[in-house]
């Protein structure tokens, strides 16, 4: 049996040095329509850039089957929660190959095909939402910040670490991924004017999946949200989120423009959350099929399919190997979602304080022995 | 072989129940690792559950339509090795997971999701301490100790039942009054599902209750009741039955009721009245219009035959076969029901001796009879047998007293124990 190697994939940029990206008639950036074709204006090596689209493919691909595993394991009660990235996989996986890897992400709460290709695994991926940890995993080794669930206060996070890295003089790039919904709260504008205001390395990434719960985005703005940019001094692009390729040109221009120090930007990428809000949520009772049937039109793994027979660049010998290993995968994640048992609760005290103090020692033997008393 | 139970999870963060609405599989069925199971409704959605084994489909532990609680299994599944075998039909239904796997807490759900016990409050270690320890007091106790509440060991004690006789189905073992009352009297049967059914009120039932309410709420009545020796009506019908001008024409002791409560009206004519409020006035009617309480397809009504006081005996006997006939037959016309001034409830047809019968709203007085009933009753100073009825009559305080009440009743008992001293003073 195969291991999937979740290391972060070396990918070259087909699209550096690239300037102007075509536009579909919507107005947004896309390379690739929704039937899979390639826009006869991309100009790019074509086998640099067959070989970037396998490897998005393979990333949306394994976040799709874990995905869907998580979710099917809140259904068996093995979860407490889960909140599908369904649909929106190539604008988290498009985006995050952009950028390097030690560029600083600070996550909402659904980016788990972006957290997936930096190699954070599926026991850390959801023992959040096992109840068996208050987060995830170490945010170091893979410079992806743990989920937050207050709306928006990510932003600020970023913001503030992108001020930090600015001062340090790194040249690391901060990303923040939001939705729409967090677009409506202070913290978004707060942070955007900051950062903009002190030229801060960041690029704000809204993925607009159309629903902040039940409140359609017709609901929360008047302008569309990328827009705000040019009102807060943010570079600002518009981008088909269900394209992975536009996602990743997109990211990519925009993360060496605030690298370059040229300051942030802000993308919003138009995508659809394919799922309810969370598993506590019905969609049915808000929206209609004729919607999700028209998004499902436009599914991102189903156009980069499409692209890559119709380039040529895949065959069954590789979609077997990513079907082989997307089930090797959720096998995986089913294991080791079993295998997670809550904690001891006497850890809780270690992780308080670096230098425990007196108080908390004695507090921590006083409940170690207070467990000690019981018979089981 | 092994048979793996799903547990009712808690798909919505704090839920406590679903309904099992579309069970997707049947015994015998091969499932796959998240395939479909079944169908349930949450307080929050209509959600699929995926099976967390593969295997077949043994058993399903809940039905279609049953509300089941979070934790509760809701199916069987065999795994491993032989389970491709088909259920045998023949052999009895594996009883509760025969191994309920106490250690089943490996795969343990946590969080929101299902815990297979309750949570308990775990046994202490006896506390360490200086002063020696004690014999402990039931040394050769191998069971464990019996979990129960105070008043429940009383009530074992009161029934004289061993407490460690009683298996336990609460949480952690611990007995229940149930488990207690099933070990004395065996289990109660299990109960259907039972709800209760709400019908829309409307039409007769809506009109009733409503003019109900208003003559109970504005008309203080008063009842007063009456055993009469019916034996001289009863002796009257016959006579008329036979009377060839009564041929094909129903008669009964309602009609000779009829007769003496308007030969009451006649003599005490202030008892077919109404009270005015707005005008603060008592209206007299002019004529008796008498109404006659009828069960009828529609529902209670209370049509009544104008003028009641100028029909011969013969034209009042027709009139009210004809308007009992027509409320059976559910046609009764708004007129009929317009208009009354006094009224006759029947409810010895029922077999009931006697009420207090709510007034008519608009109405003075309501005749109440109850069950012709043969009776010991003395005679000449002798028991003997007769044919009696219980009478009762309401009325509206407000413009019939008492007295007058008392005499218009006393005159309807008068009339029906001599109907032909009755009539012949009529």
């Amino acid at each position: 049996m195969t291991t999937v190697d979740l290391a972060d994939p070396p990918v070259t940029n087909p699209f550096t040095g690239t300037t102007d990206l075509p536009r579909a008639a919507e107005g947004w950036t896309q390379l690739v329509t929704p039937d899979g074709r390639l826009h006869p204006d991309v100009d790019v090596d074509r086998d640099a850039l067959g070989r970037l689209t396998r490897d998005l493919y393979r990333g949306m691909r394994l976040a799709r089957r874990l995905d869907d595993e998580a979710f099917a394991l809140q259904r068996q009660g093995e979860l407490g929660l889960w909140l599908q990235c369904r649909g929106q996989e190539a604008a988290q996986v498009g985006s995050v190959a952009a950028v390097r890897a030690d560029d600083y992400v600070f996550p909402s709460y659904r980016e788990h095909a972006a957290a997936l290709w930096r190699g954070i695994g599926p026991a850390d991926l959801l023992r959040q939402w096992r109840g068996v940890a208050h987060s995830g995993w170490d945010p170091e080794p893979y410079s992806f910040h743990i989920y937050t669930l207050v709306l928006a206060a990510q932003l600020l996070h970023a913001t503030g670490y992108a001020l930090g890295v600015q001062r340090d003089g790194s040249d690391t790039v901060v990303v923040t991924y939001f939705g729409d919904g967090a677009a409506s709260e202070g913290d978004a504008s707060e942070a955007m004017n900051i950062a903009a205001v002190n030229a801060a390395p960041m690029v704000f990434f809204c993925q607009n999946n159309q629903w902040a719960i039940s409140t359609p985005t017709a609901s929360q703005t008047r302008t569309p949200i990328h827009r705000r940019g040019a009102g807060f001094g943010l570079r600002s692009e518009w981008v088909d989120g269900n394209d992975v390729l536009a996602v990743y040109a997109v990211t990519s221009a925009v993360t060496e423009h605030a690298r370059a120090g040229a300051g942030p930007a802000i993308v919003e990428a138009t995508t659809y959350r394919m799922g309810g809000h969370s598993t506590s949520d019905d969609p049915t009772r808000y929206r209609t099929d004729d919607e999700l049937e028209a998004w499902r039109a436009r599914d991102p793994l189903a156009r980069v399919e499409a692209l890559m027979r119709a380039e040529g660049w895949s065959d069954e010998t590789f979609l077997g190997q990513i079907q082989a290993e997307a089930d090797e995968l959720a096998d995986r994640t089913r294991r080791e979602c079993l295998a997670l048992t809550a904690p001891d609760l006497a850890d809780a005290f270690a992780t308080v304080l670096s230098d425990v103090p007196q108080l908390l020692r004695e507090e921590r033997d006083a409940f170690v022995a207070y467990r000690g008393s019981f018979l089981d | 072989m092994s048979v793996q139970q799903f547990r009712l999870p808690d798909v919505g963060e704090g839920l406590t129940e679903a309904e099992i609405v579309t069970w997707r599989v049947a015994p015998g069925d091969p499932v796959g690792l998240n395939d479909i199971l079944v169908d349930i409704e949450t307080a929050k959605a209509v959600v699929e559950l995926p099976s967390p084994y593969a295997g077949v489909v043994d058993r399903l532990l809940a039905e279609e339509g049953q509300t089941v609680e979070v934790g509760s299994p809701i199916i069987a599944i065999r795994t491993g090795g032989d389970a491709d075998a088909a259920p045998d039909a023949a052999s009895p239904p594996a009883e509760e997971p025969a191994e309920e796997p106490a250690e089943e807490r490996t795969a343990v759900l946590v969080g929101y999701g299902v815990s297979a016990q309750a949570r308990t409050r775990r046994p202490r270690r006896a506390t360490p301490s200086v002063r020696p320890a004690e014999p402990a007091r039931r040394p050769h106790t191998s069971r464990p100790p019996v979990l129960t509440k105070p008043p429940l060991r009383k009530l074992a004690k009161d029934l004289g039942v061993e407490l460690a006789d009683v298996r336990g189905s609460g949480p952690g073992g611990r007995i229940t009054r149930q488990d207690l009352l099933d070990h004395t009297t065996g289990p109660a049967p299990v109960a259907e599902h039972r709800s209760d059914e709400r019908l829309p009120v409307r039409g007769v039932r809506k009109a009733t209750a409503a003019a109900m309410v208003a003559s109970a709420f504005t008309a203080p009545h008063v009842t007063e009741f009456l055993t009469v020796d019916m034996t001289g009506t009863v002796e009257f019908v016959d006579r008329l039955k036979q009377d060839p001008s009564f041929q094909g024409i129903k008669v009964s002791p309602l009609l000779v009721a009829s007769l003496a409560l308007l030969d009451a009206i006649r003599r005490h004519p202030d008892v077919n009245a109404r009270w005015d409020e707005e005008n603060q006035e008592i209206v007299r009617f002019a004529d008796v219009n008498l109404g006659i309480a009828a069960a009828t397809p529609r529902g209670l009504l209370v049509p009544n035959v104008k003028a009641a006081q100028t029909l011969p005996v013969r034209d009042l006997a027709v009139a009210l076969n004809e308007l009992a006939a027509t409320a059976r037959e559910g046609r009764t016309r708004p007129a009929d029901l317009a208009g009354g001034t006094v009224t006759i409830t029947n409810i010895g047809v029922f077999g009931v001796d006697a009420g207090t019968p709510i007034l008519n709203p608009g109405e003075a007085a309501i005749l109440c009879l109850g069950a012709l009933r043969r009776m010991p009753w003395v005679v000449d100073e002798q028991v003997v047998p007769r044919w009696t009825v219980q009478l009762s009559l309401s009325f509206d305080h407000r413009l019939v007293d008492g007295e007058l009440g008392s005499r218009v009743l006393a005159h309807v008992g008068r009339f029906l124990e001599d109907p032909l001293w009755g009539l012949a003073l009529r």
